[in-house]
């Protein structure tokens, strides 16, 4: 591997029969990251259980209950490398119930898969999946258009689907989108080229995955430090030492920067940026280290450092679009814990404004109801001010949770606008 | 123009320093699970740069079955010593003599089922709220689907369906009394990561995991080691090869494999030519289809 290979993170999302499990089975088989021994026991199982040759789709078979009614209940990642790339994908369950489960492996990812079986092209899982994608703002999305096999591998069939597709896509905010014609079962396109389409010009999935331009997809340009912990060692070699410990969210940082620390507004200057390796002159998203400033300053968990010159909205109002993750509906005007990167306040939900019909898109002011797998869009008050960016432009000083105060559960998530 | 972006190791190693400050900012009693084995090393060296330059802030735990390998009590004495910190230490055979648990019968007997109740007692008596493990999700299926932040009911066990969903890099690890939580830094890293990065930092390991020549004997499709508490079927003999382990567990049920790779260079290259998991090496998961999932559910690693 080289030094400079790339982690992506990508997200799977289909219904059971769209070949979804199979084309994970496919992407691990032959990248050659499945062992003989698991090799072994899908070969086992498929005998056993009558097929022919080796269903790649029992490689993702997961928890016993899944096993034995034949459906996928929770997220469940893989893994694989390739001289290029390392993998994550984050593989989530399609069916209309699971949409909290598509949410949580989107969050993550800078990729989506969307399966469209080509026998039966855009239905309303693929509206929904796709949707999901564009509202979890994933960078990438991947149209996978499946079983090509199954329609002669007929090029008017995928330009139809395409067709279909960007139809009702360009109501979707997605930066880049492609289409490539699969056969997961066959193998056409997946890792290697279908000698079936030579029509298509483009690349394998696999290659797409490998060569995709991931690197700006955080953002570069606001710097923005939330601080986990302070570490104060008060060793004999560390007498004053004070860091403030955190992962940097987006944006860089510079020894010398002038730097605003918010909530509290007061101004000062980085003084080191340390990590156990060594001292750094900057640090850029995603990494995890230790700053320490000119002046003594009184800063704890849940305080941001930010550059002085780019601040984000400090604000007891916020406007989210939440998706409701608990079998126990949104309550209006009750209190819950709101988690916003390290900072924890308690919250109210003021208002629900609207909630979306997932399937066609439209905005339901008469029922706004939020149940589980729910999404609409949500005003809260909290009881001290968060900072925070909109989603749109970053990820992770744009994201929220919402957390149940009776029950500790994580009960939203939350994009805000 | 200087690159913004950090390879797969950097980004992997950023994750789980992430996550442990993380248990250390959300947490009153935190321990590292310590087993000896590589993943609860690589832990506790993540550990050592989460907090630098300040000490690990919380101490080791270790559940020792009292069939251990004497080369991993010796590696875990020598850690403590360097890193000064405290040792927490949940005794089987205290659990045995104390009548918790039964000593299982047979000649497949093992302490590794036995384990899971020293555990739960240790976390319960030292007020442990959240237990830090080296758990992978590409080790088993039923790791899949763990979760960084795993919550625990009051009597320790997982409920794969009742986990609370875990988004972006928001993590709640909000409990009540009683209840405690695993957390586990490592989930996305694979073997061969694990071992690419302990040879980049070029980090201490057992010998154990080097080439060496052992006493063992061949028993369910690998070599295991020859110890005080091995008991020989007719049909078995003692031969001495150059093995070394690709996990370690208990010295009774952690089958070696023969090899020559006696650095971390040579380790990296064999294990990513291997063509067989690494827990396929160990009985404990060998017992049936669930095993993992069934453990994991009462309270195991």
């Amino acid at each position: 591997m080289l030094d400079n290979n790339q982690l992506l993170r990508f997200t799977t999302a289909g219904s059971v029969d769209d070949g979804k499990s199979t084309l994970i089975g496919r992407l691990l088989y032959d990248s050659k990251s499945i062992f003989e021994d698991q090799l072994q026991a899908i070969e086992n199982t498929s005998k056993k259980k009558g097929h022919e040759g080796v269903d790649l789709a029992l490689f993702t078979d997961g928890l016993k209950d899944e096993r034995e009614q034949g459906i996928t209940i929770d997220v469940a990642y893989r893994y694989f490398t390739t001289p290029k790339r390392k993998f994550i994908i984050a593989d989530t369950p399609g069916h209309i119930q699971y949409t909290r489960n598509m949410v949580t492996g989107a969050s993550t990812a800078n990729a989506a898969i969307i399966l469209v079986d080509a026998r039966h092209g855009v239905i309303e899982q693929t509206k929904r999946h796709s949707f999901i994608a564009s509202l979890l703002q994933i960078p990438h999305i991947i149209v996978c258009i499946n079983k090509m096999d199954l329609v002669e591998f007929k090029e008017e069939k995928y330009n139809e689907i395409i067709a279909q597709f960007e139809e009702f896509s360009s109501k979707l905010l997605v930066k880049d989108i492609r289409f490539i014609p699969i056969s997961a079962l066959l193998g056409d396109n997946v890792v290697n080229r279908s000698k079936n389409m030579e029509w298509y010009q483009g690349a394998p999935l696999l290659h797409t995955l490998e060569t995709m331009h991931i690197s700006s997809d955080i953002n570069k340009v606001d710097a923005r430090f939330p601080v986990q912990t302070v570490l104060r060692p008060q060793s004999e070699s560390h007498r004053d030492y004070r860091g403030y410990a955190g992962r940097v969210a987006s944006g860089i940082f510079r020894k010398g920067d002038e730097v605003t620390i918010l909530p509290s507004g007061f101004s000062s200057k980085i003084k080191s940026i340390d990590t156990l390796n060594e001292e750094k002159e900057q640090a850029y998203a995603p990494m995890s280290v230790s700053i320490t400033l000119q002046d003594d300053i009184d800063i704890s968990r849940g305080d941001m450092i930010v550059k002085s010159n780019n601040k984000p909205e400090v604000s007891q109002d916020v406007d989210v679009m939440i998706c409701w993750l608990n079998d126990q509906p949104a309550k209006p005007r009750a209190k819950y814990f709101i988690r916003h990167t390290s900072n924890e306040q308690k919250a109210m939900i003021k208002e629900i404004v609207y909630k979306i019909d997932i399937n066609s898109f439209n905005r339901d002011t008469d029922d706004k109801s939020l149940n589980m797998n729910d999404i609409g869009r949500i005003k809260i008050r909290t009881t001290k001010p968060l900072m925070i960016d909109a989603y749109r432009q970053n990820r992770t000083t744009g994201s929220i949770i919402l957390i149940d105060e009776t029950t500790n559960e994580t009960v939203a998530a939350g994009m805000i606008i | 123009m200087s690159k913004y972006y950090l390879n797969y190791l950097d980004e992997l190693e950023s994750e789980a320093i992430f996550i442990l400050r993380e248990v250390w900012a959300q947490f009153q009693n935190p321990v590292i699970l310590f087993s000896g084995g590589k993943d609860s090393i690589l832990v506790t060296h993540l550990a050592k740069k989460a907090f630098y330059p300040s000490k690990i802030p919380f101490p080791l735990m270790h559940v020792d079955t009292g069939h251990n390998f004497p080369e991993t009590i010796q590696f875990r004495d020598d850690i403590i010593e360097e890193l000064g910190v405290k040792l927490i230490v949940g005794s089987v055979q205290e659990s045995i003599n104390e009548g918790r648990v039964a000593e299982e019968k047979g000649k497949n007997a093992t302490r590794n089922a036995l384990q899971i109740t020293t555990l739960l007692d240790a976390i319960e008596s030292n007020k442990i709220d959240c237990a830090i493990g080296g758990g992978r999700r590409d080790e088993e299926k039923a790791r899949a689907k763990e979760r960084f932040f795993s919550h625990r009911d009051d009597f320790g066990q997982w409920d794969p369906k009742n986990q609370r969903p875990e988004l972006w890099n928001i993590f709640n690890g909000r409990h009540f009394e009683g209840e405690h939580f695993r957390a586990f830094p490592i989930s996305n890293w694979t073997e061969m990561d694990v071992w690419n990065y302990i040879k980049r930092e070029n980090i201490a390991i057992p010998s154990l995991y080097y080439a060496h020549e052992r006493e063992v004997v061949w028993r369910q499709d690998s070599w295991i080691p020859n110890s005080e508490f091995l008991v020989l079927e007719d049909h078995e003999e003692i031969v001495t090869k150059k093995i070394r382990f690709r996990t370690l567990g208990d010295i009774t049920i952690t089958g070696g494999i023969e090899s020559d790779a006696d650095t971390l260079e040579k380790i990296a290259e064999e294990v990513s030519g291997m063509r067989q998991t690494e827990r396929g090496n160990r009985s404990d998961d060998k017992r049936s289809e669930s095993a993992m999932e069934d453990r994991k559910r009462q309270g195991y690693f």
